[in-house]
């Protein structure tokens, strides 16, 4: 018998190396390594890369503006991540109570975006946002303003556009753990007495918690990350970690600058990660 | 049935108004794209004056839109290819660590799925720096390598989550009837998971043609990419062939959409 179990992998309890090497292999070569590259040159002090040194990661971290903009990213992604709460949340609740005829048609709604070129929506909000745009036309025909509106450029237009942009990330980790949540337990807190809204945030909330996290985690690490959104619709006025990086890239040319900009973005990213991991914690022990 | 009270009539409000403006914000942009290319007009209208078919036209003249058709070539050939490659490690890496509780299991579990969150823009410049200190020039065969690890991971999940719900019995049952590992895998494991891996690939090839923070660093004058040349035209005129683009991209990926449904369920596999 140990011989039979020993042929079929199902009943392995062992890494099989020999199958993991060759993906393994590729990360090391292509992912590992130019990022062990780029802390490298991270700390070379000039941009000719001549002399090493600690004077790019000092004048990265001693400077007011530079301080900045890694507080308005982290901001951005803040912001997102309540944005697309908002409205994820519910509309996975309607996903959840809809017809199966009704939820095939939402799933199309929401992956429709997640599959269209992230280039292509951020021009579609151009359209919508300009002063002559949709909603100026809209605001100015029905008289609420009578002056077109500035939304490009600005951090709530950057949002709005964000929204969109990400709500998908949200969604479908939302939409995976309510499927899987007891209908029992709400109707069990109907039935006691609870109101709608008590038993969404006593009931449903606590629960679905997990996929939340999991969907946060990815809104924000691609809220603070998309270049083309916040360059395009953000314009030169608002500044934010990538569009730093590719300017010290492709305009300064100072790469040791441009790679602590880039290891600040990684960790940006990585202490949301961490934070909203840290929150699933404790909200499973509490 | 409980009766309802002002509160919960607040709640229907609320989250119905919520769900529905989520679905306005969702789906509202692409339709305006697309309404948009259709126009007559030679600025980004919308609602468009009168509709025409003529920056489809203009897309499609391959004397006035080379470059986008280059673009586009290489952007496919880089996913068709990435893709590939990914989908035949990922399987292996995949079929490696499925059912293996150990810590080395959930390392590498977490390490291939890293690019989904990590920076892939700190990711284009690390590779840029990499192949640049390697001497190596830009060329189309560092674009596979670099979209290969970031697309990876989207064939890796779907393929492990297929082999975590693969019934071991089955392969038990094979083994018992003398069949060998690989037999076994070619002619049970391979078809049941076989949608799975098909999902993945889907996906990661979207997001390959999509990808912009690698491309950005990685491809130059003579490799360049859709989603940077349209960057590019989007940052310079606004040109109305942008919209168009966006017609026949939203086009092709809606066709791929309902196949790759019919054909594995995307749509299910998707929300879970």
């Amino acid at each position: 018998m140990a011989a039979i179990a020993a042929t079929a992998p199902a009943s392995t309890d062992k890494v099989d190396w020999r199958l993991a090497a060759p993906l393994g292999l590729v990360y090391l070569a292509f992912f590992a390594a130019p990022f062990a590259i780029l802390l490298g040159v991270s700390f070379y002090a000039d941009p000719e890369q001549t002399r090493l040194g600690f004077e790019s990661w000092t004048k990265f971290y001693s400077d007011a503006f530079y301080l900045k903009v890694i507080f308005d990213t982290l901001k951005l992604g803040v912001f997102a991540v309540i944005a697309t709460t908002l409205l994820a949340y519910p509309l996975a609740l309607v996903f959840r109570a809809a017809s199966a005829r009704a939820q095939r048609v939402l799933i199309f709604i929401i992956l429709m975006p997640l599959l269209t070129s992230v280039v292509i929506r951020t021009f579609a909000w151009i359209v919508i946002l300009a002063r002559e745009g949709v909603i100026n036309q809209t605001l100015i025909g029905l008289g609420i303003t009578a002056t077109p509106l500035n939304l490009l450029q600005t951090e709530l237009g950057l949002v709005i556009a964000l929204t969109q942009i990400e709500m998908p990330l949200m969604l479908l980790p939302l939409l995976t753990i309510m499927n899987q949540m007891d209908q029992n337990l709400i109707d069990a807190s109907r039935a006691l007495g609870a109101s709608k809204w008590r038993t969404f945030f006593r009931v449903t909330l606590p629960l679905t918690l997990p996929g939340w996290i999991a969907g946060a985690t990815l809104v924000f690490a691609s809220a603070t990350t998309a270049f083309i959104s916040q360059s395009v619709i953000g314009g030169a006025r608002l500044v934010y970690l990538p569009a730093l990086i590719y300017q010290q890239v492709t305009v300064v040319y100072n790469w040791p600058f441009a790679a602590v900009a880039s290891l600040t973005l990684l960790f940006t990213v990585l202490a949301g990660i961490m934070a909203l991991s840290w929150l699933g914690r404790f909200a499973r022990t509490s | 049935m409980q009766r309802s009270t002002l509160g919960d009539v607040t709640y229907n409000w609320v989250i119905g108004f919520l769900a529905g403006l989520a679905v306005l914000i969702l789906i509202g942009p692409v339709l305006i794209v697309i309404a948009t290319s259709f126009t007559t007009s030679q600025t980004l209208r919308f609602p468009p004056p009168a509709l025409s078919l003529r920056w489809y036209g203009e897309l499609f003249d391959s004397a006035r839109s080379a470059q986008i058709h280059i673009a586009a070539l290489n952007s496919l050939w880089v996913a068709g290819t990435a893709t590939l490659i990914g989908a035949v490690l990922s399987v292996l890496a995949a079929l490696a660590i499925t059912r293996v509780a150990r810590p080395s299991a959930r390392f590498l579990e977490a390490s291939f799925l890293s690019p989904l969150v990590l920076p892939t823009l700190s990711y284009g410049l690390a590779a840029l720096m990499f192949f640049s200190v390697l001497g190596i020039r830009p060329s189309l065969n560092l674009l596979i390598a670099g979209h290969l690890v970031v697309i990876a991971p989207f064939i890796f999940r779907t393929t492990l989550a297929s082999l975590t719900q693969l019934d071991p019995v089955l392969l038990e049952a094979s083994a018992n009837l003398g069949a060998s590992r690989f037999y076994g895998f070619r002619r049970i494991t391979l078809p049941l998971i076989a949608p799975g891996i098909a999902a993945g690939c889907f996906l990661a090839f979207i997001s390959s043609m999509d990808n912009v923070p690698v491309s950005l660093f990685l491809s130059n004058a003579r490799t360049s990419m859709l989603p940077i040349r349209m960057w590019g035209m989007m940052e310079s005129t606004l040109d109305v062939r942008i919209a168009a683009i966006a017609g026949v991209l939203i086009l092709a990926t809606l066709v791929l959409m309902i196949v790759m449904d019919r054909l594995t369920g995307l749509t299910r596999r998707m929300s879970g």
